[in-house]
């Protein structure tokens, strides 16, 4: 009977073993999955034993806080936003029954103070709690407060401020905005697919046909694959007909011998069609994505909310093998959509010199005890052009702010460098479907000579032009960030 | 072979200073100070094991010396997880543990010559049949999520099944002890299959009818396995015949089938086994949170105490019966995928131990008895531990020595005294090599 013994034994450490693999399998290969299935609330019920980690503007303004709620067993913390809905965006949220959104998502684990494994052991014998660290961010509340503001008196839209040198986002707002502390009551009521879409995030999400801000990608390419210098001359008449449809210049204007700061002053559609068409596919492409489209921004925040820019077909990101109408898309028309993040990313990398930061909203994390944990190192997406490139076209787009359509982004005593645009969207669904609306835009940085601020402006459903709504604002913003250094 | 006993002490030593360290976790974390309280329980613990110890020194002096600390090992765990559910529930517990204790030395005492059990092998397993009967019996009986696992007279509760394994492994150890041998020579090939003399295999039938019986009357899926499984191993430890196991396995999946599409608990438990997404505030509940807790466990746990048993500001269970079925998710949860090992490994190297007993007794019986209950042993930790990791559809068994539950312990502990009344009797034969065999009917 002992062969039989030995062979039941081995049978039982295999089931045995069996045990010990769907273990691993749910407790480590399959844990993370686990934990982000909609029945699974336990990691949100656990956070919130946590104190998690205050969200603190640049200069100290708590943004976010936990305060304890219930005694003894039922003890727990939530949330709450001080700064209520001037930072809805790019915050986000963070509640047990909604889940964690944005910046609140994508900086959980600095949030909630999560270590390595082996840390959490040693802390657990020395009894320590868990408490989350502080994350303060690179906003500036002035800046924010002012873009808010401004974009409310005017309309549905979005501003990014980011400092070129770092990649830091000094001002992201997107209105309508939402208040954090409304969401476990409203909800359902925000969600709804309206034309308000508070939870959409337009700085981010928000995918737009970019107009004539896009002419400074053109004209990027142009200058840096060497196809134009600065003294290059287009004759640019006043409607030119590109595939069957005539492309035409504002009041019909012609310009018989224009170079690129006449053309960019000017805006002149005609000019930068025929220099679309003569870059080609490749190019143009190549160079819109060295300048991050077609890809997800590395900005800090969490893929889902971060959408790429590019020509779309459907849900569709186009190629440059993709047949395209190329005067169109050089003027920033086409299937061409961007989001005013994107915009501000092309901006910060002209006034950058040619070289392109990645986007940063945090800028340190603090531990409890008030020791700085992390620093936000700021570091390289890109190369797009060279800096001679990016001089050449800073002085075109200072022709724009000073003599063209965006004077009205002029700065007193400061040289501001900049690119009106103004898509016309008529019977656009997300403004209710009026026919005068337009998307308009402004994009520029200053001071043009020592660059502290890239912004890029963007207002939804407008009958104005982005140099009339889009300008004043962007000076607003710029004066604020500049006054306050 | 007083060795033995040395090493059963020295071993006992680890044990009280887990037990200590765990309370030691468990206070650091409820009142973040720590107190002597620990210690004073890491005391008693070790005076109730000591005594034993001594106990067996006098009773026992040959059996295996590993059986015992790795027990109390596995008690000691339960305790530290069960007082951090619930203080009362350990205190029951550790009452519990003290009466299994005296049960185990009643055992040891009165049932020194093991041998006369083979005599009333039938009252035993009839006696063992109606126990299992009695949660339908009204009154006394109690239904739980649709199975009827539990009795209660007065205030005592208990679950008969807990005991009915152990009637019904004497009783095969007893029976196959017998017919082990009509059953080989009578075998016949029929269509290339060995298959036994029917007339011997009748009684196992029984055993087979049973286990089908339990199914549709009590509707307990997991004792069901467990007590089949221990049937099938005996049979082929006895016979050596891979074909009856196959036969037996056979056997089972058809009921099992045939009653899973026929009666609706049974249904209903492979269907949230199978998918447990389908309702999973529902039915799927307690499966669903038994491998989220473990996924919240990862390598090394949350540590001791940690763990959320309840939603925060309310009573609802977030790991529902995590003192008894789900426990070992809860270890998963607070101790990790190294921690889990460690429990899985213990109850492996009780099962190592328990065939090792078997492997050097020297009669039949004890051989066979040995095995059984092993086996039995093992099987209810694996049914319960693959019930809440998903391996086989969960159903309520208790995690033997660890879960929440007195006629677990109690039974447990009569499994180990008998376990140990082998081992000694064969441990001292193994001694005394001059000493005549024969006397006890072996079959070498």
């Amino acid at each position: 009977m002992n062969r039989q013994i030995v062979k039941l034994f081995a049978f039982i450490v295999v089931l045995f073993g069996v045990l010990i693999g769907f273990t691993s399998w749910w407790s480590v290969f399959d844990a993370e999955a686990l934990k982000e299935k909609n029945a699974n609330k336990r990691p949100l019920l656990e956070q919130q034993q946590i104190p998690r980690g205050r969200i603190l503007t640049a200069d100290g303004e708590v943004i976010a806080k936990s305060v304890p709620k219930g005694k003894g067993d039922a003890k727990r913390y939530v949330r709450r936003y001080p700064a209520g809905a001037l930072l809805g965006h790019p915050i986000g949220y963070s509640f047990v029954q909604y889940g964690d959104t944005e910046f609140e998502q994508f900086h959980n684990e600095e949030l909630v103070g999560e270590e390595g494994e082996f840390v959490s052991i040693v802390d657990e014998l020395l009894g320590h709690r868990q408490e989350g660290n502080d994350v303060v961010t690179n906003i500036d509340a002035d800046a924010q407060r002012t873009a808010l503001a401004a974009l409310q008196e005017v309309g549905y839209g979005a501003v990014v401020a980011i400092e070129p040198s770092t990649g830091a986002v000094k001002a992201m707002v997107s209105n309508v905005s939402f208040d954090p502390n409304r969401i476990p009551s409203d909800f359902e009521q925000m969600s709804q697919n309206g034309i308000e879409t508070p939870l959409l995030n337009r700085a981010t999400q928000g995918l737009y046909p970019p107009g004539s801000t896009f002419k400074v990608v053109t004209a990027a390419a142009g200058l840096d694959s060497g196809a134009i210098t600065p003294e290059t001359t287009i004759n640019a008449p006043g409607s030119l007909v590109v595939e069957g449809t005539p492309l035409e210049n504002d009041y019909g204007t012609s310009y018989p011998s224009a170079g690129l700061d006449e053309a960019l002053t000017n805006s002149v559609n005609t000019w930068f069609g025929q220099l679309g068409q003569q870059l080609g596919n490749d190019t143009l492409f190549e160079y819109m994505e060295r300048f991050g489209f077609n890809a997800t921004p590395a900005i800090d925040l969490p893929e889902d909310a971060v959408f790429d820019s590019g020509v779309y077909e459907g849900e569709e990101l186009l190629r440059a093998s993709d047949p395209v109408d190329l005067a169109r898309l050089a003027i920033g028309q086409e299937r061409l959509l961007t989001t005013p993040l994107q915009m501000a990313l092309v901006t910060a990398a002209v006034a950058n010199g040619g070289e392109q930061m990645k986007p940063r909203i945090w800028k340190r994390v603090i531990d409890p005890e008030g020791r700085v944990v992390e620093e936000m190192d700021p570091s390289t997406y890109s190369n797009p052009i060279s800096e001679e490139t990016a001089a050449e076209l800073t002085t075109a787009m200072e022709g724009v702010v000073s003599e063209g359509t965006g004077t009205n982004a002029a700065i007193p005593d400061i040289a501001v460098a900049g690119k009106t645009g103004t898509a016309e969207t008529p019977g656009n669904k997300a403004c209710g479907g009026g026919i005068d609306e337009n998307q308009a835009w402004f994009i520029g940085f200053a001071p043009a000579d020592d660059p502290q601020i890239a912004i890029a402006v963007s207002v939804e459903c407008t009958p104005e032009f982005g140099g009339d709504v889009a300008a004043p604002i962007f000076r607003e913003v710029a004066e604020s960030i500049l006054n306050a250094e | 072979m007083t060795s033995a006993r040395n090493r059963e002490l020295l071993a006992l030593v680890p044990v009280a200073i887990l037990l200590t360290a765990g309370f030691a976790g468990v206070f650091s974390q409820e009142s973040e100070k720590l107190g002597d309280l620990s210690l004073v329980y890491g005391g008693y613990f070790l005076a109730l094991c000591v005594a034993t110890h001594v106990f067996l020194r006098i009773r026992l002096p040959d059996a295996d010396p590993y059986l015992f600390p790795l027990v109390a090992t596995l008690t000691a765990f339960g305790l530290v997880m069960i007082y951090r559910i619930d203080e009362t529930l350990a205190r029951d517990q550790a009452n519990w543990f003290v009466l299994g204790l005296v049960l185990f030395a009643l055992t040891i005492q009165f049932l020194r010559d093991y041998d006369v059990l083979e005599r009333y092998r039938y009252t035993i397993a009839i006696g063992g049949l109606l126990l299992l009967l009695a949660p339908r019996v009204p009154g006394i009986g109690q239904q739980v999520n649709g199975a009827y696992l539990g009795v209660k007279i007065g205030p005592i509760a208990f679950q008969p099944a807990e005991f009915t394994k152990l009637a019904i492994v004497v009783f095969l150890a007893s029976y196959l002890r017998e017919h082990r041998e009509v059953l080989i020579v009578g075998a016949r090939r029929i269509l290339g299959v060995t298959l036994p003399p029917l007339k011997h295999f009748g009684p196992l039938l029984v055993v087979w009818g049973a286990s089908m019986f339990m199914l549709v009357f009590i509707r307990d899926l997991g004792s069901s396995l467990m007590f089949f499984a221990a049937f099938l191993a005996l049979l082929y430890v006895a016979t050596g015949r891979f074909s009856f196991v196959a036969i037996g396995m056979a056997m089972f999946a058809l009921g099992a089938w045939f009653f899973a599409s026929t009666v609706p608990h049974v249904h209903d438990r492979i269907e949230i086994w199978l998918h447990p997404y389908n309702e999973p505030q529902g039915t799927g509940y307690q499966i669903l949170q038994s491998i989220f807790a473990q996924a919240d466990g990862g390598l090394f746990g949350q540590g001791f105490g940690q763990s959320l048993l309840t939603i925060p500001g309310t009573d609802n269970a977030l790991l529902p019966a995590a003192h008894t079925d789900t426990i070992y998710s809860l270890i998963v949860n607070e101790v990790g995928l190294f921690g889990a090992c460690g429990v899985v490994l213990v109850y492996l190297l009780v099962a190592a131990r328990g065939f090792k007993i078997a492997l050097l007794a020297n009669d039949g019986f004890s051989k066979l008895l040995a095995t059984g209950l092993t086996t039995v042993f093992a099987f209810q930790a694996f049914v319960i531990i693959g019930g809440v990791t998903r391996v086989i559809p969960l159903t309520g068994v208790t995690l033997p020595f660890i879960s929440y539950g007195g006629s677990s312990i109690l039974a447990n502990f009569v499994l180990l005294a008998l376990l140990l009344l082998v081992s000694d009797r064969a441990r001292r034969e193994a001694a005394e090599p001059n000493r005549r065999l024969e006397t006890r009917g072996m079959v070498p």
